[in-house]
């Protein structure tokens, strides 16, 4: 199995930009939902005190009050675990920043599958799908420290609401220091011409090895990262998945209304291909350890390694039925 | 520099019995909407917005001006009327109230009415989003105030309770939570028999809960003018931290047979309900829905 090289985690990463993008403008407040000694906000609270403001284990509320910074001028960075942002707190995203359209920033921490031992009531993969499915709202997830800081940056520039998906392990580098990330862009990170693989945020990673080890066996992927879930690049979705004619979608999150869903919703109208969705089961998650997690859930390199030679040999073996 | 204009209690209170004409007007012209909540709060928001309000009606984005949140963004016809005789907009646009691409809304849409400083609907959230308002202005460095309504039954959300503890520990002391403590819900809790509704807090349950959660509390009679206009303003130069006024009012006030019934939280009067409120609204003329 090819194998990439690990950078830093997303979440130390974002504590370290948001600092520095900190001293360089005033008008960025960091609202933290108690989480700061794991997401990293404790970073920006030592340099920038009078702008960090501790909000408790109170999410509807510190989601409520950070739309009402907005309104004032300020550009609040929301920060807690993702399911507290997503889940515990919909309705105040929903109500005062996705309907207003408030230029609140929202950093989803310990998101997806690999939140630290746990369990199913902390690990969020159905972020994607419940932020995406909010008008107004665009959805980012990088894939590892260098996209992430490129990413912050475009976020803070760009006027409305942003949920930013964070992951908490120590993550592969797949980009270039010189990486410039562009909000509502595609990636393409191997080119190939055998079958097409969108992936998103960390499973791009796993994507790539994935990729390189299928090309030995002959499997030639084309991979594209799509960091910018919403809006979706569909000019680039579509070129890419008539690129080959095949696509599997990849991700560290349900299967259920994710990158697939919003891939599939694309390439239904415009360019309708044969699809395998590759990701965790409709199913909750649960403790332990991130590479018996990742192995069990199905979306380890390896296991995706096997649903990318999988949905090749289905499609090979029904095309030959057909011709 | 808008030319200040000062208005007497009576003229406040003239606007809010207009108010209560238009509030009704809208509502029989819509067809549905809500009553009681609003006309409990008339009077208040007449003097918020004819006393009280540092405002430019002409400049609704003024960014120094004082913030008004409905979090009981239910009552929104009744600052919908409000913001009309101020000025906001023309009072005939209030016949427009819950129809298809009307700047009025069912609850407040800060993205479309002018005048309206935070959305609001889903109950406690306005009072969050004004508790934002209040620390980013802090921050900021502006001396506005920001004053927030809530009704009694609303104060049932815990997200309220969220906010009154982050608010102390703030010391934010330029917000002033307004209380519409009309002892009503929508449909509330079951008293004696299946038509007797009794308040969602006892005598002095919201004021100690307020004050056990590190505001300064202050009580008024919410139908009266001069004393709505001293406790905003004591409530506004209070500087120890937040202020909670507990206003007592009466839902459905103006009009006999609403008041104190929570039928009319939201209900529309038939041709004799309204024309037995405009003339008890002192509407002679018997309104226009």
């Amino acid at each position: 199995m090819t194998t990439l090289v690990n950078g830093k985690s997303l979440r130390l990463a974002f504590g370290e930009t948001i600092s520095d993008l900190g001293a360089q403008n005033d008008r960025i407040v960091v609202l933290d939902g108690d989480t700061g000694s794991s997401t990293y906000t404790s970073l920006f609270e030592s340099a920038h005190p009078e702008r960090f403001f501790q909000m408790g284990i109170t999410e509807q509320n510190m989601l409520g009050m950070a739309a009402g910074m907005a309104t004032v001028g300020l550009i609040p960075i929301v920060s807690t675990f993702s399911c507290f942002i997503v889940s515990r707190a919909h309705d105040s995203i929903r109500v005062l920043i996705a309907q207003p359209n408030a230029n609140v920033k929202m950093m989803g921490g310990y998101a997806g599958l690999l939140a630290g031992m746990t369990g199913k009531t902390h690990l969020m993969f159905d972020d994607i799908s419940i932020m995406r499915a909010m008008a107004n709202m665009t959805v980012v997830a990088p894939v590892d420290e260098i996209e992430t800081r490129s990413a912050l940056k475009a976020i803070i520039e760009y006027e409305g609401p942003v949920y930013l998906r964070l992951s908490r392990p120590d993550t592969a580098i797949v980009f270039d220091d010189d990486y410039e990330f562009v909000l509502g862009k595609a990636v393409t990170v191997r080119e190939g011409t055998d079958v097409t693989v969108f992936s998103t945020g960390t499973q791009t990673a796993r994507a790539l090895e994935a990729a390189e080890t299928l090309a030995p066996e002959g499997i030639d992927v084309h991979l594209a990262h799509i960091p910018t879930v919403k809006p979706l690049d569909v000019d680039a979705v579509v070129a890419a998945a008539k690129k080959t004619g095949l696509v599997v979608t990849s991700e560290e999150h349900t299967v259920v209304g994710g990158l697939g869903g919003a891939i599939a919703e694309a390439l239904a109208v415009s360019a309708p291909t044969p699809m395998t969705l590759h990701g965790i089961q409709d199913v909750f998650g649960e403790s332990g350890p991130d590479g018996p997690l990742l192995d069990k859930y199905g979306i380890s390199s390896e296991k995706t390694a096997d649903a990318i030679r999988g949905a090749v040999k289905n499609y090979k073996s029904s095309s030959l039925q057909q011709s | 520099m808008s030319q200040t204009t000062t208005y007497s209690p009576e003229e406040m209170a003239e606007y809010a019995r207009q108010a209560r004409v238009r509030i009704l007007e809208a509502v029989k012209h819509a067809g549905g909407g809500h009553v009681g909540g609003p006309y409990s709060a008339s009077d208040m928001l007449a003097a918020l917005y004819f006393g009280i309000m540092n405002i430019r009606p002409e400049e609704p984005d003024w960014p120094d001006r004082d913030r008004f949140v409905l979090s009981k963004g239910h009552s929104s016809i009744a600052l919908y009327a409000m913001l009309a005789l101020r000025g906001y907009f023309p009072v005939d646009e209030l016949l427009t109230f819950d129809s298809i691409s009307s700047r009025l809304q069912g609850h407040p849409d800060m993205t479309i009415t002018p005048g309206v400083d935070m959305s609001s609907g889903s109950l406690g959230l306005g009072f969050a989003g004004a508790l934002g308002i209040a620390l980013g202005a802090r921050t900021e460095g502006r001396y506005f105030t920001t004053y927030v309504m809530l009704g009694d039954g609303e104060c049932n959300e815990g997200v309220v309770w969220e906010g009154a503890h982050v608010a102390s520990r703030y010391g934010l002391e330029n917000i002033v939570a307004i209380v519409d403590h009309n002892k009503l819900q929508q449909f509330g809790w079951t008293g004696e028999d299946l038509d007797d509704r009794i308040t969602p807090y006892s005598e002095g349950q919201l004021a100690d809960r307020w004050r056990a959660f590190g505001w300064e509390v202050m009580e008024m009679d919410g139908h009266d003018i001069p004393q709505i206009l001293i406790t905003l303003r004591a409530a506004k130069e209070f500087d120890g931290g937040p202020t909670a006024v507990i206003a007592h009012t009466v839902k459905g006030k103006g009009v006999s047979y609403m008041e104190g019934n929570y039928k009319w939280h939201s209900r529309v009067p038939n041709d004799e309900e309204f024309a037995q409120a405009m003339e008890e609204l002192g509407e002679t003329e018997g309104g226009v829905a």
